[in-house]
């Protein structure tokens, strides 16, 4: 008793919450269970699950076959992977002769060491390094891929594939596009009539065709209109098709962000005496890209997924050498495989590149992120 | 409306100026730049593939294989151009191709508007049923009644319509999009047959979880002669083209394989001593090294052997020779004698 009135108001401890808010439960309650209807959606959900999983887990591991190297390996009901494990050098780098394959591993190794130093924040002199792998990377890279000096093979375009040509295709289309298509955007975006008109002219003509037409113009359109004994590499013609079709898409990203970017801005840059270049390197630019971060990844995955299309002109990019490689009698009926491979590393490069760009707006947020 | 019109015409103009800038000298081009460019499908069973290799492999490659052999005495000095079905005749007239051999189906329409010339026939193929065995069925004739799985929007659903009727027959199609739909669609017995090129129902055949258990019927109710294709006006790559085919199916008829033809070359035969260009005309008439045939038979093979290796016994399609038998087996591949 006399220690109850002595001592200091004690409150009383706290109660545990109900056992149904927290842990797992809880979370449960709260994320899944939240409402009749939602309690419904998960037990369908659920369901769902429980049919599909099981199935596809049955086929592409345990079921699958793995070793061997003949269509009589694969006797067990499940995935054939020995299909993709025989073609794999073929998928990778399509017609590119097997004892030169070091040559393509080198360029893509050289680019990914290059690379690396501008994801670490306290590399010096990255501004330099990004330059290099811009300008002076591309001319190693083609040296390595086409050969014909330094003592090195020469290896026809027609004879690149797989996954190699589909990051050839990206990566080009990619690098070239967005200076391209700011410039557009710039153009667009003038007081100059005659420039502004060839913009909005250029812009509207290449958002207006399909790329598939772009391509047949290319490939099957063009070669009639050029002087006998001219011809243009094929994959190049493709190149510039896709760079001058995906700058055009790049172009209207831009000026999205353009327009964003308050007139204040404009004037204040106006009245430092800035130049036109000037003030669009320094102040415009920096905020406009930084705006359209999102549109500009999405415009890149959308490209990396259209090189497919080069399948139409007899290229063979990834999908591509996938679809020959299934036509081949000793191969034929394993064309599920061949789709489930080509789609597991198509996103694996597409999440990539959408994980990278929320990287780059969380690294380039400066305060106008409203949360 | 006058834009379009004046537009097509000018492409029409491009079409023809194109094709006859090319036209001529073929022959020769090919021998300076040392290999054929020849126009192949990208990915058609037994036709045309790339093998484990990267290696074209296929019976239409093979006719361009025979073509360098002929000219080159080496049949590896080809360059593939796969090429979609709908740029294949503009590569051709653009000359960036030599030769096409791409599964082409040679029509009246092919051989005359588009400046281009068939050769011969390297595959005569046709639209034909695949039922499964335990229905019991010897002819497409007793099908009457039957549900048929096939391909949309091609031509086979034309040809079975025209089949059903002229034989006062009733059907149920079943179209699917895709090849290999289709042939889930039969396996699930959703149909009672499946109709499709013969080549194309041997491919499909083997897709089937037990390839046994359906068989291809006789029938064929269209027809589809394949061939290789050249540039229309250009008469001496025109005959080597056609004489290589010729040479592959004369020597099967001599009974020369590609593994005996150095024992016949001492042959006593007069035909035989012609073909490998100890006497007679010889390469002149072709402008070719004298032992071109020799040459294709050597590094390539004689038809029979072709066909086994890309669609018959000797690859996994099992395709039986029918209308490509020689003409003395009952089939109607036939060549003029090289004399």
């Amino acid at each position: 008793m006399a220690e109850q009135i002595s001592g200091q108001h004690q409150p009383h401890p706290d109660l545990s919450p109900p056992v149904t808010t927290v842990g797992v439960l809880g979370w449960l309650r709260q994320n899944l269970f939240s409402s009749p209807v939602n309690s419904l959606f998960t037990l369908a959900m659920i369901y769902l699950l429980y049919i599909s999983i099981p199935p596809i887990i049955k086929w592409a591991f345990i079921d699958a076959d793995w070793a061997g190297s003949t269509r009589e390996a694969c006797d067990s009901g499940g995935a054939c992977w020995v299909f993709v494990k025989v073609r794999f050098s073929q998928f990778m780098y399509g017609f590119y002769p097997e004892d030169q394959t070091w040559r393509v591993n080198m360029a893509f190794l050289l680019l990914i060491v290059l690379s690396i130093p501008l994801f670490i924040k306290s590399f010096p002199k990255k501004a330099w390094l990004g330059a290099f792998i811009l300008c002076i990377y591309p001319i190693i890279a083609f040296y390595l891929f086409y050969g014909d000096a330094f003592g090195l093979e020469r290896i026809e375009t027609t004879q690149w594939g797989g996954l190699m040509l589909t990051l050839i295709l990206a990566g080009v289309g990619i690098v070239a596009a967005l200076p391209i298509g700011i410039v557009l955007a710039l153009g667009r975006r003038s007081n100059m009539p005659i420039v502004k008109s060839i913009c909005i002219g250029f812009i509207e003509f290449w958002r207006g065709v399909p790329l598939i037409t772009v391509l047949f113009m290319s490939s099957v359109m063009l070669p009639l209109f050029l002087p006998e004994g001219v011809t243009i590499d094929k994959l190049l013609r493709a190149l510039i098709g896709i760079v001058l079709f995906q700058s055009a898409y790049m172009a209207e990203v831009v000026r999205g962000g353009l327009q964003a970017i308050p007139k204040g801005q404009y004037e204040a840059a106006d009245a430092l005496g800035l130049s036109y270049w000037k003030s669009m390197t320094l102040i415009i630019l920096p905020q406009a890209l930084k705006l359209v971060i999102p549109g500009i990844v999405n415009t890149f995955i959308a490209l990396f997924k259209d090189t497919t299309l080069v399948l139409i002109i007899g290229l063979f990019d990834l999908l591509g050498m996938i679809q020959a490689a299934f036509a081949d009698p000793k191969w034929l009926g394993y064309a599920i495989e061949g789709y489930v491979f080509a789609a597991l590393v198509f996103w694996i490069f597409c999440y990539s590149m959408s994980h990278y760009s929320q990287r780059l707006e969380r690294k380039l947020h400066t305060g106008h992120k409203r949360n | 409306m006058k834009l379009l019109k004046s537009l097509t015409a000018i492409t029409g103009l491009a079409l023809l100026a194109a094709a006859s800038n090319v036209a001529a000298g073929t022959l020769d081009d090919v021998k300076k730049k040392g290999f054929v460019q020849c126009g192949v499908t990208t990915g058609l069973a037994g036709f045309s593939f790339p093998d484990e290799k990267g290696n074209w492999t296929g019976i239409d490659v093979d006719t361009c294989r025979a073509v360098a052999a002929a000219i080159f005495g080496d049949a590896k000095k080809v360059k593939f151009s796969p090429l979609t079905a709908k740029e294949r005749f503009t590569a051709l007239q653009s000359g960036e191709i030599d030769m096409l051999s791409r599964n082409t189906t040679w029509t009246l329409t092919r051989d005359t508007s588009l400046g281009l010339n068939f050769a011969g026939v390297n595959y005569y193929d046709g639209q034909g049923f695949m039922v499964k065995k335990e229905l019991g069925v010897k002819s497409a004739k007793e099908l009457d009644g039957a549900t048929v799985c096939i391909q949309a929007g091609t031509t086979t659903e034309l040809n079975l319509a025209d089949y059903f009727r002229s034989n006062k027959m009733k059907y149920t199609p079943i179209t699917f999009d895709k090849s290999d739909e289709t042939v889930k669609g039969f396996e699930a017995n959703r149909c009672d047959m499946l109709t499709s090129d013969q080549s194309q129902l041997y491919a499909l055949r083997i897709q089937l979880a037990d390839p046994g258990s359906a068989i291809v019927l006789p029938e064929v109710i269209s027809k589809e002669p394949l061939g290789p294709v050249v540039r229309q006006g250009d008469d001496e790559w025109f005959n080597v083209v056609r004489w290589a085919l010729y040479a592959m199916l004369n020597a099967e008829e001599m009974g020369i394989t590609s593994k005996n033809v150095d024992n016949m070359k001492k042959s006593e035969d007069p035909g035989i001593r012609r073909f490998m260009g100890l006497e007679g005309i010889k390469g002149s008439g072709l402008k070719l090294p004298d032992e071109w045939a020799y040459n294709i038979v050597k590094h390539v093979g004689n038809y029979g052997e072709v066909f086994d290796r890309n669609v018959g016994q000797g690859s996994p399609l099992k395709i039986g020779r029918g209308l490509n038998a020689l003409w003395s087996d009952g089939g109607i591949q036939y060549a003029p004698p090289i004399r």
